[in-house]
């Protein structure tokens, strides 16, 4: 269940959530958390985010960092679009009214402040969530090995 | 194994698609058209299928990949990868990449059989000819379909598409691309008249609120690297709407990778001015955030600027990253005004500049305008068809456009488009012209090539058409030597303007003479506005004629047989259309019963 690690504990196995057009080769057994390496390589891959985790701020203006932050921004959000399109789990406004039903999915809603009697509770919403319904990634890379998340490149002359 | 679908496949030039629906369908798919997704390799070890198939290859070394990583759900050689892998390697190194490879099937002097491609690769590299690139990309649609639905594809209705302006020699490469991937029977249909079927099936009966016996449709299609136009007509017979082919424009070497190239440039140079100099990677991640920007500003008119952020290739994303910005006053002054300026009617493309060495490349556009081929082609037209329209007219008059190629998202294009060509008809005394609307840009030619390989069969409208050029082979003129000049030659007319699918035209008194056990050779001309001339026809002086081109060679060698008389053998020449829409020629023996194929030669003109 390497999803999980990043999109909370999802009740859909990874394997069934593969696009049915996709039969694709079938993937290779998984071993812990392959599934998340691959995705960090893929963030990299499309939207160097492990360059820019891994450099260190300090000394750069705001300019440059907003720069960079653009070419994340704009790779890792069209991967995230394609492979896990979000939505929210509440889709009402933040800062509105909500009731939360007795019997609620505890892994859905968060209770946070005076957290006291029992459901049906009346509160404000602070954060609307986040999920994806249709998680469509692609399936794990076979023969390769996962714990390497960016090829060194070397241009040859 | 009996046929259940009628398949439709797209061979472009950047993006491949195949679609498909049920032979025993009883009626059209409507707006809903099946597309095959394909699946391709994205990154190493990782399969995924999507809808279009990059029509790029790219030939690795031996140890540049592990072979587990090139492993696709069917079995295949790792020699050559197709699809989004070999695009986004590709641009990082170029001397192994294929690209445009159908546009390089149609190039006047190369031979196509050769190993031509990538142009730039190292010696080591095994290069590959334009036909077999070809190959390998409908290789790879083929086993899509088979991975999806089992059988072979062979044993399907297969419509091919080509590009209308592509002339018999390309077309015929074509099939025999298609051959060698194992599609023998393969019919070819024009792109622009699949684009107008997609639009046919997806209105359903809802296409005669927008069509009337008399109009005239243009269809422009501007796609990845070419822009193609033709007119068809709608005419009618006993209450029944009817469609024809009218005519079909030149090739021209110019789209919307064109468009990016040159936005690219243009940041590149505005960089380049602030001291910050980009390399060859730099400038094709450069394409692709321009293409991304012209697309936001297209989509949102109240945009002004878009920032355009390129990385360095290092890890230190911070220090490499340069940032600038595309402006809708550079958007507009680019493509709006570069590539569809507003001409007059009576404006000339200009002509590619003649110089004496050239490296071997494909023979891009001289002109960027559109909108000027599309004057120099209505205009063409308008002599052309004096009946169907075009009498008194300084050009032809449209009175619906359909557009197609993915250029066309841009609305402000479209409107262009429209803009240009109803000042025009105003100046003309002519009537507006109306956009076919709900036009499917990027997947109508896959679309509409199953929806015709389904109309075939009986079903539907259908657009009548015939060749859209009429062919010749050249005579040369008894006369005496006279250095410094060459000979005139004189154009006998083989095959007239619209022969139909299944049909054969005899040349009637002519008689050529074929020397036996060695190659004999004519000079082939075509013309796509000579629609009048007749079987049989001699033109004179073919080289000064107006409307006709010179293509390469038709070749034939007779065998030297046992009971052949040696030396000449006198044959009549005849054309055929075959069922499949493929121009053959061939030599009949005059006095005997032989029969010999022409080739259409694929080698350079000397």
């Amino acid at each position: 269940m390497a999803w999980a690690v990043l999109w909370g504990a999802s009740t859909t196995a990874p394997a069934k959530a593969l696009p049915a057009e996709a039969p694709a080769v079938s993937p290779a057994p998984e071993n812990g958390n392959d599934g998340a390496l691959v995705l960090l390589a893929m963030l990299q891959r499309e939207g160097r985010l492990l360059d820019f985790l891994q450099e260190d701020l300090t000394g750069f203006s705001d300019e440059q960092v907003g720069a960079a932050a653009r070419v994340v921004h704009e790779g890792c959000r069209q991967l995230i679009r394609k492979y896990v399109p979000l939505s929210p789990v509440v889709s009402q406004g933040e800062g509105s009214a909500i009731t939360v039903p007795a019997g609620f999915d505890a892994q859905r809603f968060r209770l946070t402040g005076n957290v006291s009697g029992s459901a049906p509770y009346q509160g404000t919403l602070k954060h609307h969530g986040w999920q994806t319904p249709k998680p469509a990634l692609p399936p794990l890379p076979k023969g390769m090995d996962v714990k390497v998340l960016a090829p060194a490149e070397i241009e040859l002359p | 194994m009996s046929a259940k679908h009628a398949v439709g496949i797209d061979l472009g030039t950047t993006h491949s698609a195949v679609s498909y629906l049920a032979l025993d369908a009883e009626e059209g798919r409507g707006p809903r058209q099946a597309v095959l997704p394909i699946p391709q390799l994205t990154a190493p070890g990782t399969v995924e299928s999507k809808l279009l198939l990059p029509s790029f290859l790219y030939l690795p070394t031996a140890d540049e990949f592990s072979p587990d990583a090139l492993t696709l759900p069917w079995k295949s050689s790792a020699s050559v990868i197709a699809g989004e892998l070999a695009r986004t390697h590709g641009a990082k190194v170029p001397g192994r990449c294929i690209s445009s490879a159908k546009s390089w099937l149609c190039h006047p002097t190369a031979d196509r059989r050769s190993g031509l491609l990538p142009p730039l690769a190292p010696e080591d590299v095994p290069k590959l000819s334009p036909v077999d690139a070809s190959t390998r990309l409908v290789d790879h649609l083929r086993r899509a379909y088979e991975k999806s639905f089992g059988g072979k594809l062979f044993d399907q209705h297969v419509v091919l598409t080509v590009p209308a302006s592509f002339d018999a020699s390309a077309r015929a490469l074509t099939v025999e691309a298609a051959g060698k991937a194992g599609l023998e029977k393969v019919t070819l249909l024009e792109e622009p008249q699949a684009a107008l079927y997609a639009w046919l099936e997806a209105s359903g009966d809802g296409f005669r609120k927008h069509l009337k016996a008399g109009d005239v449709i243009l269809v422009v299609d501007v796609g990845g690297g070419t822009s193609d136009f033709s007119l068809i007509s709608v005419g009618e017979t006993a209450g029944n709407l009817e469609l024809e082919r009218l005519a079909v424009g030149d090739h021209i070497l110019l789209g919307g990778d064109n468009m990016d190239l040159a936005l690219a440039y243009t940041l590149a140079e505005k960089l380049k001015a602030q001291d910050k100099v980009l390399d060859t990677w730099q400038i094709a991640a450069l394409t692709h955030a321009c293409r991304a920007a012209k697309e936001k500003l297209f989509e949102d008119p109240s945009l002004s600027k878009v920032p355009v952020t390129i990385a360095g290739r290092g890890s230190s994303l911070l220090a490499s990253t340069v940032k600038t910005e595309l402006t809708r006053e550079e958007l507009t002054a680019l493509l709006t005004d570069g590539f569809f300026p507003v001409v007059q009617v009576t404006e000339q493309p200009q002509a590619p500049r003649g110089s004496g060495l050239r490296q071997m490349g494909l023979p891009y556009a001289a002109d960027a305008a559109v909108t000027r081929h599309l004057a120099a082609f209505l205009s063409r037209q308008a002599r052309s068809l004096k009946a169907e329209g075009g009498k008194g007219k300084s050009f032809l008059h449209p009175t619906s456009v359909l557009f197609n190629g993915g250029v066309f998202k841009a609305q402000v294009l479209r409107e262009r488009v429209l803009s240009v060509l109803n000042t025009w008809l105003k100046v003309d005394g002519g009537e507006r012209v109306a956009e076919l609307p709900g036009a499917d840009l990027e997947l109508a030619v896959a679309r509409g090539a199953a929806y015709y390989a389904w109309v075939k069969q009986g079903h539907g409208i259908r657009i009548r058409g015939g060749t859209a050029r009429a062919y010749y082979v050249g005579v040369e003129s008894a006369m005496p030597a006279v250095p410094g000049f060459a000979p005139k030659v004189k154009a006998l007319c083989v095959a007239p303007f619209g022969m139909e699918e299944g049909s054969t035209a005899d040349v009637p008194p002519q008689e050529f003479g074929v020397v036996v056990g060695e190659q004999t050779q004519f000079r082939f001309f075509s013309s796509s506005t000579r629609r009048d001339d007749k079987t049989g026809d001699l033109l004179e002086d073919a080289s000064a004629l107006d409307g006709l081109e010179e293509l390469p060679p038709i070749e034939t060698t007779l065998p030297e047989g046992k009971g052949k008389m040696a030396g000449v053998i006198p044959v009549q020449l005849q054309a055929a259309v075959t069922e499949l829409g493929m121009l053959e020629l061939r030599c009949l023996e005059k006095a005997g019963k032989g029969r010999w194929m022409l080739e259409l030669n694929v080698r350079s003109k000397e």
